[in-house]
Formats: structure tokens, C-alpha cells, sequence
């Protein structure tokens, strides 16, 4: 018994001392900041003051624009991969939101990017969430239980809904009107993640892509979109909204 | 005349402390750790809501108490939870065939009991909530409910110093967010549990039910209690129980929450306990009392296509008669009157 103990104390002290040396391993983690910028093709997006135009000649305003991203995954050249299990509301009225900041990610070599457009399943169904998922954000539907993975809001002139306007309001975890779509952007040469270079990503958002390809949104008969009809045909088109800036400055 | 003052200032001191001591030792009543234990009733399965993942405390509790009763969670401060559920209807509200929210506006649904919560998988007739914790903010942010948005519910909350004493006794931090409101409410709405009707001390061998409501009990279990599943008194799933669709209300039920087809005028099969106290009944509170609702399955089912388990039931007078008897053992007294659950004054 006496014996017992003495074995418990000892496994406790390496336990303790392992501990203690991945803390000090830790030094050999770094940051990794991501840089969303949004732009309507070529133009950079103004809220409410720019006229922009989709596929059909129809001009539009922005007066919100805001989306979640999760389940970011950054893999390494040998296969291996890291996950940062965060979730970030990227919102074009704060300019803050748009550079997100990982911590720890462990040195080396990473070929690409993963992440998901959307709050995943299991976050959609275990109750109250915090950080960028509290409900107090407004992305979230009371009604029918669910996040809103996307907003953009604004006024066209071929828009026939009350006072000019348009809403896309995304969101929709279960099939067959899933709106999560997983976004793989690959680098042109590895991003190198060390303590003594601050790494960045820059990522652009263009969000004309929201209006077309594969499906061309005609304002005049799509100006609501809320939930179950055409919130997947959304989805599709915003699912290659994302690309990698590479020439950085 | 100094004197008369020094005795009244001695007497307002006195008042302040003892009103302080009332507002900060001992809200209401006091509410002990026994009193927010969970007790799974003999016979009841293992409920859906964690509790240990937000373990009831008497802090919590008198805290989800006075959140529940405060107007303070709506815009104007005219309408608390407590407004719609009332005590006394095992939380539903007792003779409004729809519910009555801010500035009189008219809901589009009869308020349901609340009562057995955690063993619920959705809310709402619908459904559409998945978990208890996110319920509250369907009324709270409800145009024609309580019309607030939850981030101003928390300023509020926050620049209220009574608020901020309770929330820092119930979760040791005075910073007030939307999961510690909402924690606390599930705390106070989660051990609304009805497990102590005639029908319950009949299960359990501590009391008898006369020849009549044997009888109802009989037919009940032969034609109701496919759906109204016992002991809960419902198999939590969503169906058609023949109802004809009101052509004002326009209220499909599920296929609101699911857009499919074979959704279409399906609801949640309610719970029946306390049925003696939640009347009017049904999603839209179409039946004033049990004599119709019983002749409605007996006689007015309209057949469709979307239900195999509902049939037209073939009851006689007295075989109507009997169930409605039976249906009245479920009420629960205990409940009702439990003192823990009343408006702290
Ligand atoms: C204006 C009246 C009104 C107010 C205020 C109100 N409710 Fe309700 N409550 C209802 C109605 C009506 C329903 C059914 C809604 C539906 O099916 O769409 C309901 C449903 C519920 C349910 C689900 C019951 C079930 O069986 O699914 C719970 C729990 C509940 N309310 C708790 C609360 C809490 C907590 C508050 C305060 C934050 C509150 N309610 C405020 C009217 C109200
Ligand atoms: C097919 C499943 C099913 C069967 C069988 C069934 N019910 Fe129901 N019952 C429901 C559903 C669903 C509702 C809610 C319907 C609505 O509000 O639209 C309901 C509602 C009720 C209500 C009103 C509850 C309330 O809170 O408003 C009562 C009372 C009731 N049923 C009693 C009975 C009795 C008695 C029987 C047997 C004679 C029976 N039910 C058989 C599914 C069923």
C-alpha cells in the first residue's frame, strides 16, 4: 500500500515535470494573423455610398455584410494538420473583425488553409454558446434554432420588396438545406510559421460572387432570402467567394 | 424637537438596514439546497437536459425566479414570462385561447404548460427550439412577445446593482452575459417537474382511482396513449391529430420549421398533466374545454393522408365521459401550489 503511494507520488512528479516542459515547448508555437479584405470584384466594398453591379446589369448598395468562420485547419507539408477550434464573426462595419488572430500555432511549413463558412452541427445543437456565437451578436434565429452563417443586406432598384431592399440572411445546418460549405485555399509557396516572422494571410472576399456563379441572382425575383428556399442556391454561390492574396506588400 | 429628529433618523437607519437585509440575505423566501436537488421521479426516464452542465443552485434558482418574473425582459417593461405562464395553469395561461403579448398585440399560439421540460427534446408547438437553454430568447426577442433584443435585456441587466448582487451570488462574477441569464432561467424553468397527481400516487401504490376513472384510464391507454405516451404523456414527436387547418391563423406547425410537405399540420403531441388547468386547448386554443376536445377525436377528426396513427375513435357517451374523468387525476396540486415557484413578492 505504503508502496502504492510512493509509485503515485513518483508518477505524479513526471507528470508534472512533462507538463512543465511542453509549457516551456510552447515558446515554439507562433501567431498567425488572417487578414479578410472585402471587395465587390474589383472594387473594394463601401458600405451603403458604392453602386455596384451584378451579372444581369442590376445595380445594388451594401449596408451589411457579415459572415462566420470556424473549424479553421492549417496543413503541414508531411500530412499532419493543426485545428483551431475558434469561431470568428468577420463584420465589415468593424474593421477589427476582419484581421483574426490565431495563437499557438506550432512552427513549420503549411501548404493550405481549410475552413467552413457556418457554425458546424454540434455547435447549432448544444445550447448556449459564447465568444463570436452569443446570441446577442443577432446571427442567430430564435424561432427555429440555428445560427445565421451570413448577412448581407442592401437596396437595388430592381429589388421589389418594401422600400427597394434586399436580405440574404444564410444559415441552415441540416440537410437537405445545409448552408456550411468548406472552403480549401492552397498556397503558392508554403506559408512559414516562426517566432521571428509575423506570418499573415491575406484573404479576399468578394462578394459579387454571392450573385453568381453556378447561379445568377436575379434581384427582381430574389430579394429575401431567409430560410429553406433558395438559401442553399446562396450557399453554392458563396462557397468560392474566398481566394489567397499572394503578391503581400 | 432634536430629539424627535435623532428618533426618526434612527428609525429610517433601521428601515434601511432591515430593507437592505430583506434585499440582499433573504430576497423572498428562502430556498435551500434541498429544494433544488433533482429528484427523477419513480418511473420517469433519464431526462434530455443536462443539469450538470448547469448544476441548479438556490442562487441560480432565485435568480431564473425573479428573471422569470421581471417585466425588465421586455422592451417596455410591461410583460415578464410570468404574464403568459401562469402558476396556477401549470404555466400555461389559463382561459386566453391566444396568447396576449406587448401593447396588447394577439400572439398566433395558445400558451403551452411548462412542466417536465428537461425530459423534452423541442419547444414550442412547433418544435423549432432545439434545447431549453435558447427558449427564452424566442419570447424576449418576439415582436409581439416581450419585442427586446438581448443584447440591451443584458445592459439593462447589467446597470441594475440588485441584478448584479444576484448574478455574482449565483455564478461568482458580476459581469452579466446571455449564457448566465439564460442558465438561470433553465435553473428555475428546468425543475418545474409535475410528478405527484392521483394518476402518479395510483402508479405508485399510494392511492386508488375509482371505477370510472379505471375505466377512462383503460380507454385512454387503448386509443390516446400511442401519442400521449405515458408517464410524460407524450412520445415527444410532432403529428396530425385531425385537426382542420384555421384558415386565418394559416399555422402549419412543423412544415414551418422543416419546409417538407409531410410536415404540413403536424404539431407536438402536448404533454397531458394538468390538463384540468390549461384550458383552452390545442396550438390555437380552438377547444374551450375536455367535453370537446374528446368529442372532436370521437367525432370531428378530419382524415387526411399524413398520420397512420390517427383514426376515427369510436366512444360512446359514457366512454367520453370516463376519459375526461380519467384526464382529471392528472391533475397535480403538489405542483401547482408549490411555493417555490410563486411570484416572489
Ligand atoms: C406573450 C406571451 C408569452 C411570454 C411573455 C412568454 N411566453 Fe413562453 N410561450 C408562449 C407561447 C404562445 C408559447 C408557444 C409558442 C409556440 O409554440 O410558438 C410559449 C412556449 C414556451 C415554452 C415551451 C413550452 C413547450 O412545451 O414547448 C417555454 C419553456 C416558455 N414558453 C418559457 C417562457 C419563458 C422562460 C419566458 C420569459 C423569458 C416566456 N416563456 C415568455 C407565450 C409567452
Ligand atoms: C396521433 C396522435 C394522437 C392521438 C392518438 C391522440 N392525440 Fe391528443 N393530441 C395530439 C396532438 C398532435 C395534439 C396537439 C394538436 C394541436 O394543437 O394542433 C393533441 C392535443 C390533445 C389535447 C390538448 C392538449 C393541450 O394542451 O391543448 C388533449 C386534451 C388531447 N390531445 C387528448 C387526447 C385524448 C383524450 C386522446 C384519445 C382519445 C388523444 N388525445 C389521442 C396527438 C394525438
Amino acid at each position: 500500500m505504503f508502496l502504492l503511494k510512493k509509485n503515485i507520488s513518483i508518477i505524479l512528479f513526471i507528470a508534472v515535470l512533462m507538463a512543465a516542459m511542453s509549457f516551456i515547448n510552447a515558446s515554439e508555437k507562433s501567431k498567425l494573423s488572417i487578414q479578410f479584405h472585402h471587395m465587390v470584384g474589383s472594387k473594394l466594398l463601401k458600405l451603403d455610398s458604392v453602386f455596384y453591379e451584378n451579372e444581369l446589369n442590376q445595380s445594388f448598395t451594401i449596408s451589411k455584410f457579415k459572415y462566420y468562420i470556424g473549424n479553421i485547419q492549417l496543413k503541414k507539408k508531411n500530412g499532419t494538420s493543426f485545428n483551431y477550434n475558434t469561431y470568428f464573426l468577420v463584420n465589415e462595419e468593424e474593421e477589427l473583425s476582419k484581421q483574426i488572430e490565431l495563437n499557438n500555432i506550432p512552427d513549420g511549413e503549411y501548404n493550405s488553409i481549410r475552413f467552413i463558412l457556418g457554425v458546424d452541427s454540434s455547435h447549432n445543437c448544444s445550447g448556449i454558446q459564447t465568444g463570436a456565437l452569443d446570441p446577442i451578436n443577432a446571427m442567430f434565429w430564435a424561432w427555429n434554432t440555428g445560427y445565421i452563417f451570413l448577412k448581407l443586406d442592401g437596396s437595388s432598384p430592381a429589388s421589389n420588396s418594401p422600400k427597394n431592399i434586399f436580405e440574404f440572411h444564410i444559415g441552415g445546418y441540416k440537410q437537405p438545406n445545409n448552408c456550411i460549405r468548406e472552403i480549401n485555399l492552397n498556397f503558392s509557396n508554403p506559408l512559414i510559421i516562426s517566432s521571428t516572422n509575423k506570418s499573415t494571410i491575406h484573404i479576399k472576399t468578394d462578394v459579387i460572387e454571392i450573385f453568381k456563379t453556378p447561379i445568377s441572382i436575379d434581384l427582381s425575383k430574389i430579394s429575401s432570402v431567409t430560410n429553406h428556399q433558395y438559401s442553399t442556391t446562396i450557399a453554392n454561390n458563396y462557397a468560392d467567394m474566398f481566394s489567397l492574396i499572394t503578391d503581400e506588400k | 424637537m432634536k430629539n424627535k429628529f435623532t428618533i426618526v433618523s434612527i428609525f429610517t437607519l433601521a428601515f434601511c438596514v432591515f430593507t437592505a437585509f430583506i434585499n440582499s440575505e433573504n430576497p423572498y423566501f428562502i430556498i435551500t439546497k434541498k429544494d433544488v436537488e433533482l429528484k427523477i421521479p419513480k418511473g420517469f426516464p433519464k431526462p434530455i437536459y443536462k443539469f450538470k452542465l448547469n448544476q441548479p443552485t438556490p442562487e441560480g434558482f432565485i435568480l431564473g425566479r425573479k428573471l422569470f418574473y421581471d417585466p425588465i425582459l421586455s422592451k417596455d417593461s410591461s410583460i415578464s414570462c410570468g404574464s403568459c405562464h401562469q402558476r396556477i395553469a401549470a404555466f400555461a395561461h389559463i382561459d386566453h385561447t391566444l396568447s396576449h403579448g406587448i401593447n396588447g398585440l394577439i400572439g398566433n399560439r395558445n400558451v403551452p404548460p411548462i412542466q417536465n421540460m428537461i425530459w423534452q427534446t423541442n419547444f414550442m408547438w412547433d418544435g423549432g427550439i432545439n434545447h431549453l437553454d435558447l427558449q427564452p430568447i424566442a419570447p424576449i426577442t418576439n415582436a409581439i412577445e416581450m419585442n427586446e433584443n438581448l443584447k440591451h435585456v443584458i445592459q439593462k441587466l447589467q446597470c441594475n446593482n440588485n441584478y448584479k448582487i444576484l448574478f455574482n451570488r449565483a455564478f461568482y462574477d458580476t459581469i452579466i452575459t446571455s449564457e448566465k441569464m439564460l442558465k438561470a432561467i433553465s435553473q428555475f424553468v428546468g425543475l418545474m417537474i409535475s410528478a405527484n397527481s392521483r394518476y402518479d400516487k395510483f402508479m405508485r401504490k399510494e392511492d386508488t382511482l375509482s371505477q370510472q376513472e379505471l375505466n377512462g384510464l383503460k380507454l385512454f391507454r387503448l386509443h390516446c396513449a400511442a401519442c400521449h405516451k405515458e408517464p410524460l404523456f407524450t412520445d415527444n414527436t410532432f403529428r396530425n391529430n385531425g385537426l382542420l387547418t384555421d384558415t386565418s391563423l394559416k399555422d402549419f406547425g412543423r412544415f414551418a420549421i422543416t419546409g417538407l410537405e409531410k410536415d404540413k399540420m403536424k404539431f407536438k403531441v402536448p404533454s397531458l398533466r394538468n390538463i384540468e388547468m390549461t384550458y383552452p386547448y390545442m396550438h390555437d386554443g380552438r377547444f374551450r374545454n375536455l367535453k370537446q376536445v374528446v368529442n372532436h377525436y370521437a367525432k370531428g377528426i378530419f382524415l387526411n393522408e399524413t398520420d397512420e396513427l390517427i383514426r376515427k375513435i369510436n366512444l360512446s357517451e359514457k366512454d367520453q365521459v370516463d376519459i375526461i374523468s380519467f384526464l382529471k387525476t392528472l391533475t397535480d396540486k403538489t405542483f401547482l401550489y408549490d411555493i417555490r415557484f410563486a411570484e416572489p413578492l
